[in-house]
């Protein structure tokens, strides 16, 4: 027997077992990733993206800020990451009179708002994380009137939810059709139809809203974008490393039969 | 004895001064460069030495953690966004040890089943094998307690799930759960004796099983792949002929290991570190809230096999007992197998199938508790499909054969039935 080919054969057998094991860890990893979503549309935004996460920033400050808190971001940190200067901030983004080193946490208070809306507005600054960007995205565009609702709105990304439709006035009044049913609530929701116009078209509305979801993508992780940008480095120092290790290990066992 | 002590006797005089009083280089000496393992050693033998590296990472980043991690439950949350949004490189440090936690897992796992598969638990190394049994306990222990610290809604509900486990203990077991907890659920008096264990009782304790462990394999040798004794070949100065000396052929073939570890750990640092909400939840980004019930509770992943042979049994105190036979029984495998071959390579059909089906209904069982059979279901029977039916079906399936394997390797091994092939004298591979 060829004394080499044994041990070719053996290591070849162990890497192309582990190969597969790590394939198929990452494919049932891969599945639940696709899956956790919902069965949803991915809107695959980017953090660095800057333009989209900046335009995403002025309209969160406009249109969600007044309820929605982002508690552990700070306002000199947005400047900082999507390259802002502190006037820029101020102007734009800082409506509460809060300084460029703050929290942007409102002033709502909590017990009143919970009596508003049913419950307190939550902060958004781990929304992205907790349930995704495409619940968020498509939960943005999924609003309808609802007379049945407290504030007469519904969702049906997210049934019942207590919010009302916060950018109503750029996406329009939108109704849900209904299938064939019984009882007063009609069917299940068919299609959702914008019946008054907004200021802005759908496709239009697609891009703030994406641009909100990329915001708040970004909020979510700040640190995101050092560590992709950092990382690259890091593997190759470690491939260059792994590799030169490797050659003085093939050095060492040089002279043993 | 698998070590050779050698007074050394430095020239340099401080280091001779010292060796005189206290040998610690010729203590090294003899554990490194004249501790000799089989040359014959691939892949499988790359995770014990990955082991001591992530524990190092976890400890040394778990260092920096403390620094500024809060223990409270008012505060808690807040300072791990704390540490990933305004300390410098805390993102890094954090993610380094939520990955090494999970990864810590995979090379303990990978490290085991080799024991299994080439025999190592067996005479002479009960002992390393009994202590690697005790390390693996009390490192669920720690990650557990760990998992709980972030006070995420699913450390939360996770610690009030796993913490309920011992009320299912007759008579005491309501006041044992309130006693663990310090309250009635779990809570600040909770966190703060978590944190108490996880950062400086239950490190010590793995410390100390850690050298425990080396110290019982240096005395009785390494196992190898071919589960052959290369103490009974020897080269006329004493030294086995099939043996190295683990310094410097190890410590170099373990660097390259380490590096090439590193840089897949790396990998899912920087550009995976949620693992698509495997190492870090989605609902552990929400702060604890006993108000608010998660969907679906479940451990994170290294703990879900277990979790399943618990959700798989339909009362609750059985369903202990059985998750913790689960563990229990595997301190046993010296006993439970007779047999005498030990590498997989020479042992009988029956032990390559068994093993094969017992690894199988591990990962099984672990895609039970961790809610994958549950969401594949509706898709693969049809959406009327009834989960629960299905899923306790499949997942007693595999409970009954991860317990199996103790049971056939039991009467499989008993009086020569297991048809072996003859073990060579020598190693037969190596690289």
């Amino acid at each position: 027997m060829n004394k080499h080919s044994i041990p070719t054969s053996g290591t070849f057998r162990m890497l192309r077992n582990l190969a597969l094991a790590a394939l198929a860890l990452i494919g049932t990893a891969g599945v639940a990733v696709a899956s956790e979503e919902g069965g949803m549309e991915p809107v695959n935004v980017r953090v660095d993206d800057t333009a989209s996460v900046q335009r995403g920033a002025r309209l969160f400050f406009n249109y969600c800020s007044g309820c929605h808190s982002l508690q552990y971001m700070r306002y000199s940190r947005i400047g900082e990451d999507l390259k802002l200067d502190e006037k820029d901030v101020s102007s734009n983004l800082i409506f509460t009179g809060a300084k460029i080193g703050d929290h942007a946490t409102n002033n709502m208070p909590a017990n009143l708002s919970a009596a508003w809306f049913g419950k307190t507005p939550p902060d958004l600054s781990l929304e992205a994380r907790a349930k995704g960007s495409d619940w968020i995205y498509h939960y943005l565009k999924s609003f309808y009137l609802d007379p049945s609702r407290p504030v007469g709105w519904n969702n049906t990304v997210f049934p019942n939810a207590s919010m009302p439709n916060a950018l109503w006035e750029l996406q329009g009044l939108q109704v849900a059709v209904k299938g064939e049913g019984h009882g007063a609530e009609g069917g299940a929701v068919e299609k959702l139809e914008v019946r008054t116009p907004g200021r802005l078209n759908a496709a239009q509305y697609d891009d703030a809203v994406r641009d909100i979801t990329a915001f708040l993508t970004y909020a979510g992780e700040p640190a995101a974008l050092k560590r992709t940008s950092v990382g690259i480095w890091v593997l190759l120092y470690l491939a260059f490393f792994t590799f030169i290790a490797w050659m003085l290990k093939h050095e060492f066992w040089k002279d043993v039969h | 004895m698998g070590t050779t002590f050698v007074r050394l006797h430095p020239r340099n005089k401080v280091l001779a001064w010292t060796e005189d009083r206290l040998p610690w280089l010729s203590f090294l000496s003899a554990h490194t460069s004249g501790y000799y393992a089989p040359k014959n050693f691939n892949l499988w033998y790359y995770f014990g030495s990955l082991a001591l590296v992530v524990l190092v990472n976890q400890i040394l980043t778990g260092i920096f953690l403390t620094m500024f991690y809060k223990a409270s439950a008012a505060q808690a949350f807040a300072s791990v966004e704390y540490i990933m949004r305004d300390v410098e490189w805390g993102w890094l440090i954090r993610y380094m040890h939520s990955t090494g936690a999970s990864l810590f897992f995979v090379v303990v796992y990978l490290h085991m089943f080799r024991g299994l598969m080439y025999g190592s638990y067996k005479k002479p190394r009960e002992l390393v094998w009994l202590i690697g049994m005790l390390i693996f306990l009390v490192l669920m222990a720690e990650a557990f307690m760990g998992y709980v610290l972030p006070w995420g809604n699913m450390s939360f509900w996770g610690a009030k799930v796993i913490i309920s486990l011992f009320g299912a203990v007759p008579v005491i077991g309501d006041t044992l759960v309130e006693w663990i907890m310090g309250d009635y659920l779990p809570a600040d008096a909770t966190l703060n004796r978590f944190f108490a264990l996880h950062v400086i009782a239950l490190p010590l304790v793995l410390l100390l099983l850690v050298v425990l462990h080396l110290g019982a394999l240096h005395e009785v040798g390494s196992n190898n792949p071919d589960g052959v004794d290369i103490k009974e070949k020897k080269k006329p100065d004493g030294t086995p002929l099939d043996g190295i000396a683990f310094h410097p052929y190890y410590t170099v073939k373990d660097l390259f290991g380490t590096g090439f570890f590193l840089l897949l750990a790396a990998f899912i640092i920087f550009y995976a570190p949620t693992f698509g909400g495997w190492f870090l939840e989605h609902d552990n980004f929400l702060p604890a809230n006993n108000l608010a019930t998660p969907e679906h509770i479940k451990p994170v992943w290294y703990f879900t096999p277990f979790y399943a042979m618990l959700r798989m049994i339909p009362a609750k105190l059985p369903g202990v007992i059985v998750m913790f036979a689960g563990i229990v029984l595997l301190f046993f495998m010296p006993w439970i197998d007779r047999g005498v071959v030990k590498s997989v390579r020479y042992r009988g059909l029956g032990y390559k199938i068994a093993l094969g089906l017992f690894a199988i209904s591990f990962v099984m069982l672990g895609a039970v508790g961790a809610g994958v059979t549950a969401e594949k279901i509706p898709e693969w029977f049809g959406a009327d499909a009834n989960v629960t039916t299905i899923e306790n079906a499949f997942g007693r399936f595999w409970l009954v054969v991860y317990f199996a394997f103790f049971a056939f390797l039991g009467v499989y091994t008993w009086r020569g039935m297991e048809k072996t092939k003859p073990v060579p004298d020598r190693v037969t591979t190596h690289e």
